[in-house]
């Protein structure tokens, strides 16, 4: 559970520059009769990778989309960078928007549009004023290079594998450079090789670009090689939150049962974690 | 016996939601609309996308238009004389055509038309746009859906729909004149009189009224239907099906409404 001390509405500009960007209290969402998020507490850690796991249908991408503005909550608030998204209009909403990008599961590349197209598609509706025509193409070309993709840019995306459809959607999520990145289930439906690669892409543009990343994930290997900070959604709550190693030997039973199913990581046994001091 | 009664138990449940579920889809086509609306008149104006879909709605609709109103008027025009002949009175066909086309046909069929390819092609592709994730990754990238998808398509409709109407009266009386003076015999000259007698600017302002009226609506639920569907392709599936069968209807009920309004205004 979050600590009650971080319970407090964080209102203050001034705390832009805090530890937490984004913050959650909370959240309740139902869809009917299925009661999706019961009153969900989430904290983002500036600059760091924050990956939240949790079992399939528990509602992982539902709290994405309400952290990106896409949803909003029956109750509760969502801060980002101190401002409440819930309370906004949708106006100023769209402007926050542009602080983010997002890494959709199947990428969600624009399907009539060329691969050049879809990453340029970002800076043609915000940097028109800013940028000629040549230089946003020469941005993508180097957007695409970095991520290990040449020779695409006149491509469809039905043209592309599944990794490299995320390549070019990470490419669009990034061009704009943007403060906050999403990831929903980034190695989903890829080969181990492929799962490593995007693994690396993501620390590798956390690093570089200094950005906050949440990456909503079931994939255990994947969690612990790159997470900084992970939070487990059971039941509509977060249930545990902090560094992978805390997380190793947090002896919440629902925890311990779903890392240790996965068999990707290995769990100290719980005796051991009782024992200690 | 406990099947059936089960199976009337849910058909009460049923015909019971249905009148709400009817204000609801209702309201949140007009939500849909009202967010049109104030994204509409929000800068960036996407001059391009509305281009390409009146484009879309107006030239690609245009040979389908001109194939039905010809045939359409034709075959209005040849009843008419047999019917008109039984009372000597062929000469009128010309003002009995212009009429119906501009008052009634004209703006029912071109929009039952639009509805079939344009409607049908708006849920289609909105529908496949939200299953695959595309509209999320729009509003992802700050770019709004409605200012982006919806609202180019519902002016582009609401301005292709009264042109498209006009092709339609003009190329259903040629269809008249060739089957009722060519094939039947009927007097060009009489024809043409009765027609500029009978026919005037009212008429043909009833005619554009509604149909501006019926772009609009068949754009709003093509749109609303695809912007909504979900379920995967099965979902598309369903809202296209809505899209065509909605509008369609919405079409026929508004006529009803529209006509009776602007009759009760003097038209």
């Amino acid at each position: 559970m979050a600590d009650p001390a971080q319970l407090e509405a964080p209102d203050d500009p001034s705390r832009r520059s805090e530890r937490f960007q984004l913050r959650v209290r909370d959240v309740h969402k139902s869809f009917g009769e299925h009661h999706v998020l019961r009153g969900l507490n989430l904290d983002i850690e500036r600059g760091k990778i924050n990956v939240v796991i949790g079992g399939s249908g528990a509602g992982k991408s539902v709290i994405m989309k309400h952290l990106i503005g896409l949803l909003k909550p029956d109750r509760g608030q969502i801060y980002v960078d101190g401002d409440d998204i819930v309370q906004m209009n949708q106006f100023v909403l769209n402007r926050i928007r542009t602080k983010f990008g997002m890494l959709f599961q199947y990428a969600a590349l624009f399907d009539s549009m060329t691969v050049e197209e879809n990453v340029l598609f970002p800076l043609l509706e915000h940097r028109r004023k800013q940028l000629k025509r040549s230089q946003m193409r020469e941005i993508v070309r180097e957007k695409l290079h970095s991520l290990g993709l040449f020779n695409v840019e006149k491509k469809y995306p039905a043209e592309l594998s599944g990794g490299m459809r995320k390549r070019v959607g990470l490419a669009r999520a990034i061009v704009l450079e943007p403060e906050i990145l999403f990831y929903d289930e980034p190695t989903t439906g890829l080969d181990p090789i492929a799962t490593r690669n995007v693994d690396e892409m993501i620390a590798d543009i956390s690093n570089k670009l200094g950005v906050t990343s949440v990456v909503i994930s079931h994939d255990m290997a994947s969690t612990f090689r790159i997470g900084h900070r992970v939070s487990m959604l059971y039941k509509g709550q977060i249930i545990a939150s902090g560094n992978p190693d805390e997380i190793l030997h947090n002896p919440n039973p629902e925890l311990r049962e779903f890392i240790s199913t996965s068999k990707a990581v290995e769990m100290p046994p719980l005796d051991e974690l009782t024992e200690a001091p | 016996m406990n099947e059936l009664a089960q199976n009337i138990v849910l058909l009460v449940d049923r015909a019971w939601r249905a009148p709400f579920r009817f204000f609801q889809v209702l309201g949140e086509m007009l939500m849909l609309l009202g967010q049109a609306v104030l994204w509409g008149v929000r800068p960036p104006y996407r001059v391009g996308l509305l281009i390409q879909s009146m484009e879309f709605i107006g030239v690609g609709s245009l040979s389908i238009i001109i194939l039905v109103a010809i045939f359409v008027g034709g075959v209005f025009g040849l009843q008419s004389v047999e019917a008109f002949r039984m009372f000597n009175a062929d000469g009128y066909v010309g003002s009995a055509v212009s009429l119906t086309l501009t008052r009634e046909l004209a703006p029912v069929l071109t929009a039952l038309m639009v509805t079939g390819r344009a409607g049908s092609a708006m849920a289609t592709e909105l529908g496949s746009m939200r299953i695959t994730e595309q509209i999320d990754a729009l509003a992802t990238l700050a770019v709004h859906p409605v200012q982006y998808l919806v609202v180019p398509r519902l002016v582009a409709s609401t301005i292709m729909m009264p042109l498209l109407t006009v092709v339609f009266n003009v190329v259903g009386m040629v269809g008249a004149y060739i089957f009722a003076v060519i094939l039947k015999g009927v007097d060009p000259g009489v024809f043409i009189y009765n027609i500029r007698w009978y026919t005037d600017v009212g008429d043909l302002g009833m005619g554009l009224i509604k149909s501006t009226i019926f772009g609009l609506a068949l754009a709003l639920i093509g749109c609303y239907q695809g912007y909504n569907a979900s379920g995967g392709a099965k979902g598309v599936g369903i809202a296209t099906m809505r899209a065509v069968v909605v509008a369609s209807v919405a079409v026929l009920a508004l006529d009803f409404v529209v006509t009776d309004v602007l009759i009760t205004l003097g038209m």
